[in-house]
């Protein structure tokens, strides 16, 4: 006998089975969808509308998404990794599909009919096409949603979509446009108290003394303190007087034991020489090329600062036993468990809710202010305390991504072409979140801490964190990773779009150009020579044809193209940039063409918006960033602390972008968010090694690197 | 020593009693008179997210006195239009989806409204380096600068401000 056979589930759907995770149907005729995926900026509340009105066949207006609340969402973890589509939507369509046939089944029931005599249009079923009289509402009492999904639910085929692959609009962005209460900033409460940490230099610093009357008297306003070791908070009911009580703090709280990173720290080389775990992923290195030419080069890439547009900011109340806290993290159960674990609470007893903050690219700061007002609300019970961050504070102690260095070895035939490939990467951890057990940044100046988490990274499985897209798609026989993962570091790193990706693909894309110039091959051409798969092919065709990119354009005039290609995580979507640019002194973007094959698109313009974004942001990281560090006291080391030591790409610097998705009817979406973080960087040092004749392998591509190429 | 200071905001006639004569323009804005469109992203005058139009010139507020607004005229992104009224700044946001957080766009949408005002017709270059003084990190800046465009255009064929 053959048990019932189970039909596996999506995986945020494995992990939150329940119908009533997902989906609520308390209000007639209406729909409340829930994901633990969190808006951003990124449009994933309107796609995921889109997901239910389709395989629920109701019309979107009748649905409100609610993301990331431990008290109703499922939980997905963190919303990153560009998987929001890829797993959280299917997730999502689903529980749809499972719901509308539960449904089905009850109305067949009701109605005495068979199931597939039925249909449903905009919530109503129908019967040969005829009103029955039963909806969603009308049945929903009879329907028990604390039962399973089955997986039974035939999600709908790409054909019959009708919302899937249309660009709705921006559910959120109309109340952004007339300056509503958008953001977790605007929030407040009654008898909420404005509150500033007097921040730890560094996690081994301990007070030494206070000056309290000292900071009194700068609040020019009431103020209080509130104190657990060393923990030191400014509370107040004036924003400006506990502001400026925070700004004189630096003054007068001393500390002892304070350890500020250096300048020599700040170059990805440093490194090269600090101890490190060690790990090779693939067959070992042949010690004999036979026959082949060796290739070898170095690329490097600094630490960068998130720096979003807001400082981050958490308000949290503690009252009869419970905590409450309301955050702009990307994952609201992690948060919850980091919460748990540092203030020894039960996890039952804490509730996170998600409130949008402004563009988040991975794991700043937000988490932390959270943390802090969690930290002064136990401190403080009865009272709402709401903590919001200056930007100094962001930009010194958000978690940076960490610098990296890759070196890339090849050993290439009398054809040219590479056959053996190896990436040896020197990274420290991507992963400094608190939901993989690191602590919460508050958390090292109270009394008594979790210990911190072994070293480690992101695992190869989840598209690796230092690792991250290191490996080449083209065909070469033999590659492998060399993978030193440097434990200790100046400044705390986390996760930042992308992780490991953008270094990687830069070393590889640039080494892959290399490649070419030595074969004498056009770039475009020698990339097509060595990709077989249909789906590299299809980018790269794609966006040579959208450039109109001519082989044999002389180097060294000032003016250069460059292109290269990956896919995102080896796993997620496919993009192919082209660009163009001019370079004296400093580079001049003049166009940039991106072909992108993301599969499934559920919202084209949202897209495209996401793939923009990531050219332009990523164009900023090469073109300017680099996080500074100068051993001072007043920033704890940090050099780059605002908008002025820490510029990014302005209005006036961003050139025309055109974009193009290919592939978009495919039944399985894949991943953009991340997309075009490597390939736009390598285009981008490709275009410059093209205009200037001599290729720049360190990042960023500063004036004084260009000044200094063109002296060699 | 609480102070009293009398300003107009989008029209109306304010007045607020405050101990701090320092207490920046955005604080006022935000915490005593419960407009929050005007973000706060720095408080250093670089980031522009609390851009507001002082007798009709375009300032950043996050660090401006209170005392320095006295007797003046304040716009914020709510004195511009609502969704009943949008202007038509506003409406070309809307109509582009322009942006992504939209946490910048209040600051940015009041920057574009004092170049239109002084510039109806402007070219792009003119329109990027007038939002030179406010950031956007997400990378939306090709679509704002489609939708100043396309205001400016609806506003020379005559839609209402």
């Amino acid at each position: 006998m053959n048990a019932p056979s189970q039909i596996p589930l999506p995986g945020p759907l494995a992990d939150n089975p329940n119908f009533d995770r997902w989906l609520d149907f308390s209000s007639p005729g209406h729909v409340t969808v829930l994901t633990g995926r969190v808006e951003f900026g990124q449009g994933v509340l309107t796609a995921m509308a889109q997901l239910a009105a389709d395989e629920l066949d109701i019309d979107p207006s009748r649905i409100t998404v609610v993301g990331g609340d431990t008290a109703l969402t499922p939980n997905e973890g963190y919303t990153a990794g560009s998987w929001s589509m890829q797993a959280g939507g299917v997730a999502l369509r689903q529980a749809c599909a499972d719901a509308r046939l539960l449904f089905t089944a009850q109305a067949a029931a009701v109605l005495n009919c068979k199931a597939d005599a039925l249909a449903v249009s905009d919530g109503k079923f129908l019967r040969n096409g005829a009103a029955t009289g039963l909806d969603y509402w009308t049945l929903a009492a009879a329907i028990d949603l604390t039962v399973t999904a089955t997986g039974a639910g035939k999600r709908k085929p790409v054909s019959a979509l009708k919302n899937i692959g249309t660009s709705m609009a921006r559910l959120d962005l109309p109340g952004k446009v007339f300056g509503a209460s958008a953001f977790i900033h605007d929030m407040t409460m009654p008898g909420m108290v404005h509150a500033r940490v007097v921040r730890q230099p560094n996690k081994s610093a301990r007070i030494g003394a206070i000056d309290e009357a000292a900071i009194k008297r700068a609040a020019k306003g009431r103020i209080d303190f509130v104190r657990t070791g060393d923990f030191l908070a400014i509370l107040g009911d004036d924003e400006t007087a506990v502001d400026l009580a925070a700004a004189a703090s630096g003054q007068h709280v001393k500390w002892q034991h304070v350890e500020l990173p250096v300048a020599a720290q700040q170059e990805a080389a440093w490194l090269l020489q600090r101890p490190a775990i060690d790990k090779v992923i693939g067959e070992p290195e042949p010690a004999d090329p036979q026959g082949r030419e060796r290739f070898e080069a170095t690329y490097t890439r600094g630490y960068l600062a998130h720096a979003s547009i807001s400082p981050s900011c958490g308000l949290a109340l503690y009252q009869d036993g419970r905590l409450t806290v309301w955050t702009h993290c990307q994952g609201v159960f992690p948060l919850r468990g980091a919460l748990a674990r540092t203030l020894k609470l039960d996890a039952a007893s804490i509730t996170v809710h998600h409130v949008q903050g402004s563009g988040c690219y991975g794991h700043n700061g937000a988490d932390d202010a959270a943390a802090d007002a969690a930290i002064i609300a136990m401190q403080k019970p009865g009272t709402p305390i709401r903590v919001r961050w200056g930007r100094e504070e962001e930009f010194v102690y958000e978690p940076k991504t960490p610098s990296m260095v890759v070196k890339v070895r090849a050993l290439v035939g009398a054809d040219g072409k590479p056959s053996d490939w190896t990436a040896e990467i020197w990274s420290a951890t991507h992963n400094g979140r608190p939901g993989s057990g690191n602590n919460l940044l508050g958390a090292y100046a109270l009394p008594e801490f979790p210990p911190d988490p072994p070293p480690h990274d992101v695992p190869e499985a989840g598209g690796g964190g230092g690792t991250r897209n290191a490996t080449p798609l083209y065909d070469i026989a033999q590659t492998r990773i060399i993978h030193h993962l440097v434990p200790e570091t100046p400044i705390r790193v986390s996760s930042f779009r992308g992780l490991g990706a953008m270094p990687n693909v830069f070393a590889l894309e640039s080494a892959i150009d290399e490649l070419a110039e030595r074969a004498g091959r056009d770039p475009l051409a020698y990339r097509l020579s060595i990709a077989s798969n249909p789906r590299v092919r299809g980018v790269l065709e794609k966006v040579g044809a959208m450039a109109k990119w001519q082989a044999g354009a002389p180097p060294g005039t000032g003016i250069g193209r460059g292109i290269a290609f990956a896919q995102y995580k080896n796993k997620a979507g496919y993009a192919a940039v082209v660009v163009e640019l001019e370079v004296e002194e400093e580079i001049r973007l003049r166009h940039v063409w991106c072909a992108a094959d993301a599969g499934l698109v559920v919202n084209p313009d949202g897209t495209l918006n996401q793939i923009e974004g990531g050219i332009i942001q990523s164009a900023s990281w090469v073109m300017k960033e680099q996080v500074r560090f100068d051993g001072e006291a007043q920033n704890c080391g940090i050099a780059s602390y605002d908008w002025e030591t820490y510029p990014v790409l302005k209005f006036s610097e961003i050139p025309p972008i055109d974009i193009e998705l290919i592939n978009t009817k495919d039944e399985t979406p894949l991943g953009v968010g991340e997309l075009t973080a490597g390939p736009t960087a390598a285009a981008i040092g490709n275009a410059l090694s093209h205009a200037l004749g001599t290729r720049i392998r360190d990042l960023p591509l500063t004036r004084e690197r260009i000044m200094a190429a063109l002296l060699k | 020593m609480t102070q009293t200071f009398a300003f107009t905001v989008n029209g109306r006639q304010v007045s607020v009693a405050l101990d701090n004569e320092e207490t920046p323009l955005l604080a006022v804005l935000r915490n005593e008179l419960g407009l929050m469109g005007t973000r706060f992203g720095c408080g250093l005058e670089q980031c522009g997210c609390c851009m507001v139009l002082i007798d009709g010139q375009p300032e950043k507020c996050c660090a401006k006195p209170v005392w320095a607004v006295a007797g003046k005229s304040v716009t914020t992104i709510e004195g511009l239009g609502n969704a009943e009224r949008p202007h038509p700044l506003q409406q070309a946001f809307i109509d582009e989806q322009a942006g992504q957080c939209g946490y910048c766009l209040s600051g940015i949408i009041v920057s574009a409204k004092a170049l239109l005002d002084r510039n109806p017709q402007p070219s792009r270059a003119e329109i990027a380096e007038a939002l030179d003084g406010n950031i956007c990190r997400c990378g939306s800046h090709n679509r704002i600068l489609r939708a100043v465009e396309k205001a400016a255009a609806a506003m020379k064929a005559g839609v209402s401000t």
